[in-house]
């Protein structure tokens, strides 16, 4: 057990506080894509703090993949109010699924303005009736001389009126069966025949579409991995999102705020972290956490020491990190009572209504990212060795 | 950055499990539950026989002096087999109080007899803790007098570690006059505990212990054993659960292959699986960030207590009315994490004091 970086990561820690220090002032405005944005993340990228182990060519920093080194750049940034790399589905799901399985000519088109935030791109997989079952999806693809014809409809697609172009699984093999019909489509959002309808959502945001595809034409070159590889290709994106939900390192500076107020909201004058029963139920909270953050530790040394196996550790991070977050929000609204319905400019509105606001977005991804349930099939089946359920005749 | 367990600290365990298989089976459990004390007796030997009573105690007194982290996973292998000897409170809480504590005299008189497998001393902090029934003791002029409840490790003991209500540690000879051992029998039959009640009884203080941070180290000690003798025992009953539902058919369908099934498992498998870096990380703690480790010894008993006592009930149901006989058997992991819960502590007391710990009164 050593929990030490060690000493030659000290010179790279003060390298990373002094590039915070000179840019703290930093302020970035205009919306995604906006000039200053891009050439904050262009400055980012040059002094190794994002895209770092993706190569020059493709327009990362082309430094080694050092776990440790992330790690202090996630740290030193976490602690600052300096802007923060640009995120989003593209950086996170895309480009890591192109570096493996894109060809050279995609990979040259579309890492390095993707990294640069030049290009946004949003996730078109789930349908109205493909949702835990994702497989059974429907949208159609058929190729038309050198173009795809896309037709169907998508939902649940985040960002999609911000984005310039669209990661989409389409069914290209009818008659093959579910796993083996789809592909892995790049679509140009404004492609002709895209109509897309916000979805308003509990918390009152609209961050999610509908789109509807009809007769959209794309390049047949327009396609990672092969014909029917497509469900392939995803799932290694999947990966990707799971493993970004729910960090303990941020539901920690949560928990930080949840004692702050807890301290400061009284009941007849008295404080609410000193009414025993809420005090047990904020300790409870953070004993989970605690828990979560040491195996977030044994998952951090497994990708830094090969031979430690994590698999059930990594399997689980998405069940338990939604599940508390969810349950730590609602104790803040538990610990506010009635002033914790307050919501949008309403007077006496604590923290502009973030708690109400999480407590119901972390609903959504108890659901989303493949539901809670889901990650119960996958917990059961891959990590413990139990059976798939058996198919029942006629659905 | 390596987090996680030796070579060394997996081969220790692997050959406490392979001892535990072979030497303390089923049938083995069943008989000392039923009051074989040969067969107890066996298994102790054995257990000294691997080193496990010097563990802790520094090799000046014939000792290993291995860290906490070591104690904690022969603790969770102990809990996976249910083994039924004495181990934290004899072998190390009794060495940790007495050599932090202790005078040179007191630790030369002490520490090679434990190291040795000499001697079991038992280990009376719930008057500390909590105490119930207006118990505890009181030392006048060298002597002590007064009643503790669930002495661990207690039963046949050489000596008796006990703490008064501020913390300080007395150390008695059990063969001195004035000692009534009352044997308490719990639901967990694979330990034994007893009260004492004293009646001037000579008795030592361990002189350092009148700092409080003695006590508190012991405490932490303790609490993360048997917090890991929980995870031991959890673990072998998500096993056994798994391996049951893999068996059992119904409906013309194994039972594991019900989503009902699937998902009491996998919860189990998701509460459980961070309570093994938990016991790790708590037992660094103890070893190199003492700043830390108070909160998180706290934490990971009160934590685990709650896991645990949620695995064994899924476990149980998961073997249907199989899990609620004796045959099975799998109740005698059930008592033991059902014991290991209240000890030095319930989780709402435990969670009181960690919110002591960090300041949370005014």
């Amino acid at each position: 057990m050593d929990l030490e970086y060690g000493p030659q990561y000290d010179d790279f820690r003060a390298e990373v506080i002094n590039f915070i220090k000179e840019n703290e002032n930093t302020k970035l405005s205009g919306p995604p894509r906006s000039e200053s944005r891009v050439e904050w993340q262009q400055k980012l990228i040059d002094n190794g703090y994002f895209a770092r182990s993706i190569p020059k060519e493709y327009g990362g920093y082309g430094g080694d993949m050092d776990i440790i080194k992330l790690r202090i750049i996630a740290e030193e940034f976490a602690k600052s109010p300096i802007p923060k790399p640009a995120g989003g589905q593209g950086i996170q799901m895309l480009v890591p699924t192109l570096l493996s399985l894109g060809t050279e000519e995609q990979k040259q088109e579309y890492i390095r303005p993707t990294l640069r935030g030049e290009i946004l791109w949003c996730q078109g997989y789930s349908e109205p009736n493909s949702g835990s079952d994702l497989a059974s999806l429907q949208t159609k693809a058929e190729l038309d001389g050198d173009e795809w014809v896309i037709n169907g409809q998508k939902i649940w697609t985040s960002t999609a009126h911000l984005s310039q172009m669209c990661f989409i699984l389409v069914r290209t093999e009818p008659d093959a069966p579910k796993h083996q019909g789809i592909s892995y489509l790049l679509m140009p959002m404004d492609a002709e025949g895209i109509d897309r309808r916000p979805i308003k959502q509990m918390t009152g945001d609209s961050d999610f579409n509908e789109l509807f595809l009809t007769d959209v034409r794309i390049p047949a070159g327009n396609i990672v991995g092969a014909r029917g590889e497509g469900w392939k290709v995803a799932n290694a994106t999947l990966g990707h999102e799971r493993g970004s939900l729910a960090d303990p390192n941020v539901t920690q500076n949560r928990l930080n705020s949840l004692i702050d107020l807890m301290k400061n909201e009284t009941i007849d004058g008295q404080r609410v972290i000193d009414k025993p029963i809420f005090r047990d139920r904020l300790l409870s909270i953070q004993g989970r956490l605690m828990a979560q953050h040491s195996n977030a530790l044994r998952i951090l040394s497994s990708q830094i020491n090969k031979e430690q196996d994590a698999t059930l550790a990594k399997f689980i991070v998405k069940l338990q990190g939604t599940e508390l977050r969810h349950e730590l929000e609602g104790l803040a609204i538990d610990a506010m009572g009635e002033l914790g319905t307050l919501y949008e400019d309403s007077p006496h509105l604590r923290d502009n209504g973030v708690w109400q606001m999480t407590y119901m977005y972390y609903l959504g991804l108890i659901i989303g990212g493949g539901t809670n349930q889901i990650q119960k099939n996958i917990i059961s089946e891959r990590a413990l060795g139990m059976p798939k359920e058996p198919k029942v005749q006629g659905a | 950055m390596y987090f996680g367990l030796s070579e060394e600290q997996k081969s220790l365990e692997e050959n406490i499990n392979r001892f535990l298989a072979d030497n303390a089976p089923l049938d083995t459990i069943k008989a000392v539950a039923e009051g074989d004390t040969d067969k107890a007796r066996e298994v102790h030997r054995g257990i000294i026989d691997l080193g496990l009573s010097g563990l802790v105690v520094p090799e000046e007194y014939g000792g290993l002096e291995l860290n906490m982290l070591f104690a904690t996973v022969v603790s969770a292998a102990l809990g996976s087999g249910t083994a039924p000897v004495p181990y934290v409170g004899s072998y190390v809480m009794a060495p940790l109080a007495i050599n932090l504590g202790g005078e040179e005299n007191q630790k030369n008189q002490w520490l090679p007899k434990i190291a040795g497998g000499e001697c079991v001393i038992g280990v009376g902090l719930s008057e500390y803790v909590g105490a119930r029934e207006d118990a505890g003791i009181e030392f006048v002029n060298g002597k002590l007098s007064g009643r503790c409840l669930f002495i661990v490790d207690g039963k046949d003991a050489d000596a008796y570690l006990l703490a008064n209500k501020s913390g300080e540690l007395y150390i008695v000879d059990s063969s001195n006059s004035g000692i009534e051992v009352i044997e308490l029998t719990t639901v967990d039959k694979t330990r034994t505990s007893i009260e004492l009640i004293l009646k001037d009884v000579d008795a030592e203080l361990l002189p350092g212990s009148t700092d409080k941070s003695v006590i508190e180290k012991v405490l932490d000690a303790g609490r993360l054993m048997l917090a890991a003798d929980t995870v031991g025992a959890a673990q072998v009953m998500l096993d056994k659960s798994v391996a049951y539902s893999l068996e059992r058919k119904q409906f013309g369908r194994l039972i594991g292959s019900f989503q009902a099934v699937k998902h009491m498992c996998a919860e189990m498998a998701a509460d459980l699986e961070p309570c093994h870096s938990m016991i790790w990380h708590a037992a660094h703690c103890l070893d190199n960030v003492p700043e830390e480790s108070r909160l998180m010894a706290c934490q990971t008993k009160a934590h685990i207590s709650e896991v645990g006592k949620q695995v064994s009930k899924t476990a149980t149901e998961v073997h249907g009315g199989m899990g609620f006989t004796d045959e099975l058997g799998l109740h005698y992991w059930f008592k033991r994490i059902g014991l290991n819960r209240q000890l030095l502590g319930s989780p709402e007391l435990i969670r009181e004091e960690a919110g002591r710990i960090q300041g949370f009164d005014q």
